[in-house]
């Protein structure tokens, strides 16, 4: 059987199913997000100090306890990876699938630098003694950017996909396949809003 | 559309594509400039909240297409963007629904 409308627009809503699709994933997605920064405004309002006192010291700002430098590298690195997933689609739409493999491939990489680089603030947390458990403000920054970091992981995992095995489909059904590419671009870009609204809330206020 | 003015049209998006990643970088840096300046905590939240939305706009504007997407999608995020607020209001909200005098030493 053959899924319908994957290349052309079906009439009642003038899109293809699959963008359809992950438009209400995202929608879902922003319910997801949206429960979790309610919950970090509420155990702010409440906290008498914030981040307050973990492991028996007393901490101000929060710069005082995540690196910023570090946060704000990962910012561009994560705004990078959606500039070239974006000419990855774009590089398909004018029918150039070497530059596709080219910005694809760096969006994988630039998806690995950002988990590698916080893999080593965890790793640094963790050093100090600093757990989910040892204070409302660590809970909430581990739940928070965990939940991202999963959601940059699934996101690499399908990019690599597409990079590999799954780029045959450009020869028996172009199309189809750049509408994939910008489909995948969209949840891409959607993980790339996530952070642009936990940087500030999290590393800088 | 024809495939050479597909072309020309996407290589124009292109070009737009890169100036906002220019913009988004200049943000970045703007963003963390302002926190530096350590400024008291309501004008410090608004001015970052303020500088994200402007982000996040760009990236959902230009990097999703929304400027030029269908009612349909329009629809299901105001939609979403809707229960944001409730979901945000109920939260806050039921902030001093409980007793706080046993929890604040």
């Amino acid at each position: 059987m053959e899924i319908p409308y994957t290349t052309t627009v079906r009439p009642d809503t003038g899109v293809y199913n699959a963008k359809l699709g992950v438009w209400l994933f995202l929608a879902s997605e922003v319910m997801l997000f949206g429960g979790l920064f309610s919950a970090y405004i509420f155990l702010r309002v409440g906290a008498p100090e914030w981040p307050g006192m973990i492991a028996g010291h007393m901490f101000e700002r929060s710069s005082d306890i995540l690196n910023v430098p570090i946060g704000t590298f990962n910012t561009m690195v994560l705004i990078a990876s959606s500039v070239t997933m974006v000419l990855s689609w774009a590089s398909l739409m004018m029918k150039n699938f070497s530059k596709y493999k080219l910005y694809m491939g760096l969006t994988i990489l630039f998806g690995f630098i950002f988990l590698i680089v916080k893999a080593f603030e965890y790793s640094d947390k963790f050093s100090h003694h600093f757990y989910p458990s040892e204070s409302a403000f660590l809970a909430i920054y581990f739940t928070l950017t965990g939940l991202h970091g999963l959601h940059v992981i699934g996101g690499i995992i399908v990019n690599l996909y597409f990079w590999g095995p799954g780029s045959k489909m450009w020869k028996t059904q172009p199309k189809r396949f750049t509408n994939r590419i910008e489909i995948a671009g969209l949840y891409w870009h959607f993980v790339d809003i996530v952070w642009i609204f936990l940087f500030p809330t999290i590393y800088l206020l | 559309m024809s495939e050479t003015t597909d072309h020309e049209h996407v290589k124009k998006h292109v070009r737009v594509y890169i100036i906002v990643f220019a913009a988004l970088a200049a943000l970045t840096i703007v963003t963390v400039a302002i926190a530096y300046l350590e400024l008291s905590i309501v004008p410090a939240i608004m001015v970052a909240l303020f500088i994200a939305i402007v982000k996040g706009s760009l990236v959902a504007g230009y990097f999703m297409h929304l400027i030029s997407e269908k009612k349909v999608i329009i629809s299901i995020l105001i939609v979403a963007g809707v229960f944001l607020i409730v979901l945000f209001v109920l939260t806050i909200s039921s902030y001093h629904d409980q007793d706080r005098s046993s929890l604040v030493p």
